[in-house]
Formats: structure tokens, sequence, C-alpha cells
């Protein structure tokens, strides 16, 4: 009864990839262009969390604060700059570093899960507040305003690379997101087949003995903390560019709360689980804004207690599980024939 | 003078609103490492509880101070056998869950009372002291936060019922060992912890508008407030709401309502990164 | 050679009121196997975690020396960077991870990605692991998870190998087959063990320091020691109590 894990993550398929990103390819043919960026942006965000959760164990309550922050900076950026390259790498740069600050903070003062959770909560928060509060116009950096509980709209969205007078909108937009999405699912898996990924792997396993093998677990968990940080910044960039206006309520509790159930629900442990969730969360959500019937935290809230109660590893593991019990199954099955046959052509004997 | 006197008063009804907000989800998080992020909308609930209680007649008083907590507690009660219960000792898990709980419970007042602001008139006057106008009610909280940690902590000392539960604070396997069923005894604190939140909720329901989405405002600070103080309950959160009121008012003073908020909660930062047990894991350990 | 590769200068702990450990002088010699031995209470396990920079030592309260480096206060994460392998009371292995991955981790950072699998394969080869290569740990026995962690160790040739209890739990043909593994290994490493089976200590042979009340009562070739009059009492008066 062998059980390999490779540390949890498997050849990559390149041909369910290749499948994929004809999917992305054509699907604007066959949906809302609008819609389907949004979704691929969350499903990005998910991912940011999903890498770091899954796999290295963190769970940042406050995940949304590099989300916003992609955002508003690329915004800000965008608005005193004008091409908007510059801005984009600042979208992925400053949240990085906020994360690598606030990391290194939690983890080399090996603070554990519990309040490593309330801190980041608390990060989230006073970022929230704050933004929120900067109305009017002493609170600007350079060309823009911070605009307070309006935020910031009318903001030069991305351009392509030198040339400012070609936006990027529309259809465009929805195959840049696309391609970061599949860029940043590669380089997720890239990271986890790493030495770098699999200590990590081994962090979350049992922290003290990675530590007692001479691995500097904060070291590693600040870098990866960093790295989830700049992909959910990339994510908050591109989702302002898609709604072209930044709003305090990306940095909001609710905001995180989401993206923490698009994670769960689509399960912990893979890359895909948080992707998948994410649009089908997101798609729900986005139906049941147009109506008032079910209100959308009453759904959203039911869900996150069923999955906790009821399938605490998510969707996605939950049913490769079964898929595997499925073909154990049918493996035994097939032993079990083949003896038989054999039993029975050759007769019962030795 | 007069302006010392004002600014004392605030200091004291902040570290009064911070107690009296906390002490719901102290008691729970002390007695059973439980962290229930559904504690601000059971806040809110108590608040419109007694405001809807109020509008069918009934004496503002009693609504507050009776009706809340028991419409609460049973709702608390209802919570722990549904979800809680199976979640034991998963920390993450709960917090999780009973955040589930709260945008469940969100999502049902707004169903049920709609999205616009609810309020009722404080029940006691204005006050002066020399020019500057007082509200009266603010004092009534400041009693009856400090009642209410005297009657916790005459409980926690005095009562067996403390003593199982201070025994049961330090050593999971006290309680059964006393023939004590620790099922039951998580069911009814968990219930009482509701209880005082919706008790919070009551007192303070008239003194701002009410929403749906107000508690998200109570969790954070209440949330802070217990973690810091540590698992002491009583004081643990007697430390914090000292501390965190005293810092959140005096910033506030010296600028602005929100940068107060914000010194608080970066003091809350500093303040766990120093003592990640909380003050009472520091100091004052083993105390109730 | 006989240098001295570890040393405690006057180490003292103390929790609350008690002296866990007690003023004490421990050399250790290069090549050489010691084990700690001692009644419960004794501070071994104390003693054992100031090595192992578990336990940090206080200013005053003496010193440690590795291989000369003065490890005072170190964590272990510093300490295993020295070349030191270090195995828990509790077996500390990561369950969720395969045998083979548990040591790939371990002789990784130490061995490039070339030598790495060769490593791995010598050591399942040496602890006789290969077996199980591909069992995850969770699922093994707590006597099997004990050899893993030993593997563990040994995947990164540390020059000194410190193990805490590492006949806990294991049958009879094991603790043959471990004390064998530790002889050889002896060839090359300096060992210490701290151990309560008096039957393994015994196969061990080597020098023993026996630790009483936090404070060095014996030294010397397990077999004088044992035999030593104040031993037995220490021994038979605590199970007698």
């Amino acid at each position: 009864m062998t059980n390999s894990s490779n540390f949890g993550t498997g050849r990559i398929s390149w041909l369910w990839f290749a499948l994929a990103c004809l999917a992305l390819l054509i699907a604007p043919a066959l949906f809302d262009v609008n819609t389907m960026t949004v979704l691929l942006i969350w499903s990005l965000f998910a991912l940011s969390l999903g890498l770091m959760w899954g796999y290295a164990g963190i769970l940042s309550f406050g995940h949304a604060a590099y989300f916003g922050l992609g955002a508003y900076t690329f915004a800000v950026a965008s608005m005193n700059i004008g091409e908007s390259t510059l801005p984009l790498l600042l979208a992925l740069l400053i949240p990085a570093l906020l994360a690598a600050v606030i990391g290194a903070m939690m983890f080399y003062g090996r603070i554990s899960d519990v309040y490593m959770g309330v801190i980041t909560l608390v990060v989230t928060l006073i970022i929230f507040k704050f933004i929120n509060s900067t109305a009017g116009d002493a609170y600007r950096i350079g060309e823009a305003r911070l605009g307070g509980f309006n935020g910031i709209p009318a903001f030069p969205i991305l351009n392509v690379p030198g040339q400012t007078d070609i936006p990027i909108f529309g259809l465009g937009l929805y195959y840049v997101v696309a391609a970061s999405l599949l860029i940043c699912y590669l380089l997720c898996r890239w990271i986890l087949a790493s030495w770098f990924g699999r200590v990590l792997v081994g962090i979350r396993e049992n922290e003290s003995r990675i530590e007692l093998l001479g691995y500097s677990a904060p070291l590693y968990k600040t870098a990866i903390f960093t790295v989830s940080a700049a992909m959910a910044g990339l994510a908050g960039c591109l989702f302002a560019n898609w709604a072209e206006i930044v709003t305090p309520g990306l940095f909001s509790l609710g905001q995180s709360a989401e993206v923490i159930i698009y994670t769960i629900v689509g399960g912990l442990g893979t890359l895909i689980g948080p992707m998948l969730g994410a649009v089908g969360l997101g798609f729900l959500k986005l139906l049941l804004g147009e109506q008032t019937l079910i209100d959308n935290s009453l759904l959203l809230g039911a869900i996150l207690v069923l999955v906790v109660l009821l399938l605490p590893s998510g969707i996605v593991p939950t049913f490769m599980r079964w898929r595997q019990k499925r073909s154990q199954a049918t493996a035994a099955r097939h032993r079990a024939n083949s003896t038989r046959r054999r039993r029975r052509q050759h007769g019962d004997g030795a | 003078m007069d302006y010392g006197a004002v600014v004392v008063l605030e200091i004291l009804y902040m570290i009064a609103f911070l107690a009296l907000t906390s002490a719901g989800l102290a008691v729970v998080f002390g007695m059973m490492r439980v962290i229930n992020l559904a504690h601000g909308e059971f806040v809110m609930v108590g608040g419109y509880t007694t405001i809807a209680c109020y509008q069918a007649g009934l004496d503002i008083w009693f609504s507050m101070l009776i009706v809340a907590p028991f419409v609460v507690g049973l709702l608390g009660l209802i919570i722990e056998r549904l979800v809680i219960r199976f979640l034991y000792g998963r920390m993450i898990d709960t917090m999780l869950a009973t955040w589930g709980l709260s945008l469940l419970i969100v999502g049902l007042v707004t169903l049920i009372f709609g999205n616009s602001a609810v309020s009722v008139q404080a029940p006691i006057g204005s006050y002066e002291i020399g020019q500057y106008q007082m509200g009266g009610y603010n004092l009534f909280i400041i009693a009856i936060a400090t009642l209410l940690l005297l009657v916790m902590w005459l409980v926690m000392r005095f009562t067996r019922l403390g003593l199982v539960a201070r025994g049961a604070m330090q050593n999971r396997d006290v309680a059964s060992s006393l023939g004590y069923n620790p099922e039951r005894i998580y069911m009814w604190t968990f219930t009482v912890g509701a209880a005082l939140s919706g008790l919070a909720g009551g007192a303070l329901a008239p003194l701002t508008g009410l929403l749906p989405s107000v508690g998200g405002s109570y969790i954070a600070k209440s949330f802070i407030t217990v973690i810091t103080g540590g698992a002491a309950i009583i004081t643990g959160t007697v430390s914090s709401s000292l501390i965190f009121g005293t810092v959140n008012q005096i910033v506030s003073f010296a600028s602005m309502p929100v940068v107060g908020e914000i010194a608080m909660l970066a003091l809350a930062i500093v303040l766990l990164r120093l003592m990640p047990q909380g003050i009472t894991g520091r100091f004052f350990k083993n105390s109730a | 050679m006989s240098e001295t590769v570890v040393e405690t200068r006057d180490l003292s702990v103390r929790f609350g009121g008690v002296h866990a450990v007690n003023n004490v002088n421990f050399s250790l010699k290069d090549r050489e196997l010691r084990c700690l031995i001692g009644p419960n209470g004794a501070g071994k396990s104390t003693f054992f975690k100031c090595l192992t920079g578990q336990v940090q030592v206080g200013h005053n309260n003496g010193r440690v020396l590795i291989k000369g480096h003065d490890v005072t206060g170190w964590r272990p994460y510093d300490i295993v960077r020295l070349g030191v392998g270090i195995k828990t009371q509790t077996p500390s292995v990561m369950n969720g991870l395969t045998v083979e991955e548990n040591l790939w981790l371990s002789a990784r950072r130490v061995n490039s990605r070339e030598t790495v699998r060769e490593v791995v394969q010598a050591v399942m080869a040496q602890v006789s692991l290969e077996g199980i290569a591909r069992r995850q740990l969770g699922e093994l026995a707590h006597g099997q998870r004990q050899l893993v962690e030993i593997g563990i160790v040994l995947a990164q040739r540390p020059w000194l190998i410190l193990l805490d209890e590492p006949a806990a739990g294991i049958t009879h043909a094991e603790a043959d087959r471990l004390v064998e593994i530790i002889h050889e290994v002896n060839q090359k490493a300096t060992i210490v063990v701290v151990d309560h089976d008096m039957q393994f200590v015994r196969s061990l042979g080597g020098h023993v320091t026996v630790l009483h009340q936090g404070a060095v009562l014996r030294e010397g070739p397990v077999d004088t020691v044992l035999a030593d009059q104040k031993v037995r009492e220490v021994y038979i008066g605590s199970r007698a109590k």
C-alpha cells in the first residue's frame, strides 16, 4: 500500500494546461468579457492566498491589504507618471515591501497562528480606516487625491508598454489578465517544485523539525509572504484597470473574508482549488448582486459555515480523494476478478 | 479644569465601552480558547432586540437589560449546539466558521430589518460641566461596565461556579474529574458569553444609529482587547481596556478620532509583538 | 585525536526555585560515545536542551562550547549549522510527507541537487528504511518513526550527534540494529545519547555520565558506573519512593 506524496504537487499535466489556455482563448466568444475578466482577477487573488496558505500554512486574515494596496498604488502612480509600465511594477513592489516588513516582524517574532491572524487583520483595518478618512485636498500624493471613502476615479489605465496612446481595456484587458493568471500559475508550480517550495511544505508539516535541520523558518515564511503579496498586488492592479476606480472597500474585512472563502471552498492544498472556488463563488456573487431576495452576505456566510463543518478540506481535494478511492476500488476489483479468472482457468491449485 | 474633567470622563467612557463590548468575547476566549468572530453581530443583535422591543412598547431598561441578553444568549446556545461544538480544538476553523456566521447573521438582519439605520433616544438626558455639554447616558455606560466586571469578579472568586470555571481554565480535565460535564460547561459558557455581548449591544443601542453592519466596528476593537488582554478573563479585559481606552482617547483629543483608532490598532500590533501571550500571559498570571 | 569538542562550564538552569541543571561541568572528546543517564527529574533532558539550544541559557549561568565556539544562548538552527545533528525526545518528523521526502529535505541542505539522491539512498540503506521509502510518516508505527528520525539526522552527515531517547518504544531487534548503527557512525562522529533503557546503554558501551538532581554524580565506563554504590542508591532510592 504505497502512497507517494511528492510534496503535495504532482507533475504538471501539460495537456490540461494547454486545454485551459485554449479555453481561456476562446471563452470571449461564448461569455461576457467583462464578467470573465473580473472572475479571472479574483482567481489570481485567490491563487496568491492559496499558495501561501495551502503550502506554507500561513493564513492571513487581511490579505485584502495587499490587493487594495496594489490597486491604489497603480492608480496613484499612473496619475503621476502617465505611462503605465512603472505603475504596474510599483503595484507589485509596494505590497511586496509592506509584506516583507510585516512578515519579518511576525515570523522572526515567532508569533503563533492565532496572533498572526489578529495582526494581519489589524493591519488591513488600519489601512482601511486611514484611506477611508483621506477625503479632501490635503491628502494627495503628487497629482492624485486619495479621495477618502469615494476613492480615486478616472486614472489612466494600462497602455501598451511605451505607447501611451494605445490603452488596454475590454477584450485586450481580458487577455492581459488571462495571461497574467497563467504565468502566475506556472510560477507557483515552479516554486512548489523547487527546493524552496519543498522547504515551505516542510515548514507547514513541522516547523521545529525544519529548524532542527538548519533551515531558517522565518526567512522562508517571510519570502513566500512577500511573493504572495506581490501576486495579490498584481490582482489589485488589474482590478483597478477593470473597475476604473479604486475605493477603500478593496481593503475591507469583507474583501479579505471573500478571498478566504473562495480559497477554502475551492480547497487548500491545491492551486486549482482556490482558482475554481473564486470563479464559482465570484460568479454566484455577481448573480446574487442583481437581485435582492437572498442577501449576498447570507449566502456566502452560510457557505463558509457549511464548508468548514462538512468539507473542511474544500471541494477540489475532497473530489480528488473520492476519485482516488474509486480508482483504488476499481483496481482492487480488477485484481480480484483476474485472480478469479486465473483460478477458473487453471483450476484451484497451487 | 473643566476641560480636564471632560477628558477624564471621555477616557473612562472609552475604557468602559471597550470592557463592556469585550466581556462576552473574553469569557468565551478565556474559558474555551474559542475566538468567536460573530461576536460583533451578537452585540448588534442585542441592539436590534432592544430597539424592536422598545418600539413594540416594552420599557427600554427592561428591553436592554433583560430581553436583549436573553435573546442573544439563546442565539448563542443554538449556535453552540449546531456549529461550535463540532470545532473544539480547531482554533482556525472556529474563527472561519464564526466569520461565516457573522456574515450569515448580517444577511438575516438585513432581510428582517432592512438596510436603513434604526435608533432610539437615550433615556438619560445630558448634563453640563462648565461650558461643555455631556451625555448623561455615558455615565450609565461607565456604571454598568463597572458593575458587570465587579459581578463577574465576585462570581469567579467567591462562588462554586467561579471556582470550577477557573479550574477548567487552568486545566481542561479538572472539570470532568470534579464530576462536571465539560460539554455542558462549554455550552453554558458560550451562552453566557453571548448573553453578555447582547447586554452590551442593548446598553449601547441608544448611543448610535443601528445598522446591520455595525458588528464590524465592534469585533475589531473587542478582538484586539481580548487577545492583548490574554487568557485571564477579568484582569486581561480590564488591563487592555485601560491601555487602549486611554491611548485611543488621548490621541483622538490630540488630533482626530480616526487617528485615535489607528493609534489603538497600531499599539495592539506592538503589544502583541512584545507580549505574544497577551498582558496576562506576562503579568498577573493565574488571576481570574 | 583527543581534542575537546563539547564543553559546558558551570552550567546552571533554574525553573522557578528549582535547579534543573546545577553547575554542571561537562566535557566530551572527539569521536567519543557518551551516554547521559539518571533517574527521572535528574535534569538530563534540560541539560540536553542546553546543548541543542532549545533551552536558552541565561547570561550568568555558565557557558556551552561546541568545537571552540561559544554557543551559549544560540538558537537550535544556528547550532545545527555547525554540523550538529539533533534527535528530540518525541519523534519530530514531517508526518504528511514520505520517508524519502523527509530524508531529501534533510540531505538537500548540505548536498547539491546532483548528489542528494545518492545520499538519501545511502542513508536508507544504512538505517534499513528501503522498505518504507514511499510510506507517509503519519502512517508508520512509533518505532519506525524513531528510526526515520535517526535517518533524518544522519542524512546531514553531522560530526556531532545528540540523541534524546532514541531507543524509546522500539523493538529489541530494532534496538540492536540501532546500536550497530551508532557504533558505525561513531567511527567518524561524536555522539551523545540520553536514555533510560539500561540494557540499551550497556550494549552501547562507552562512557557514561550520571546526573542526579541537576548535578554530575559519577562519570566513567558504563560497567564501573553502574556497579557504583551511590549510583545504585540513587536509582533504587528514587524507585522506592
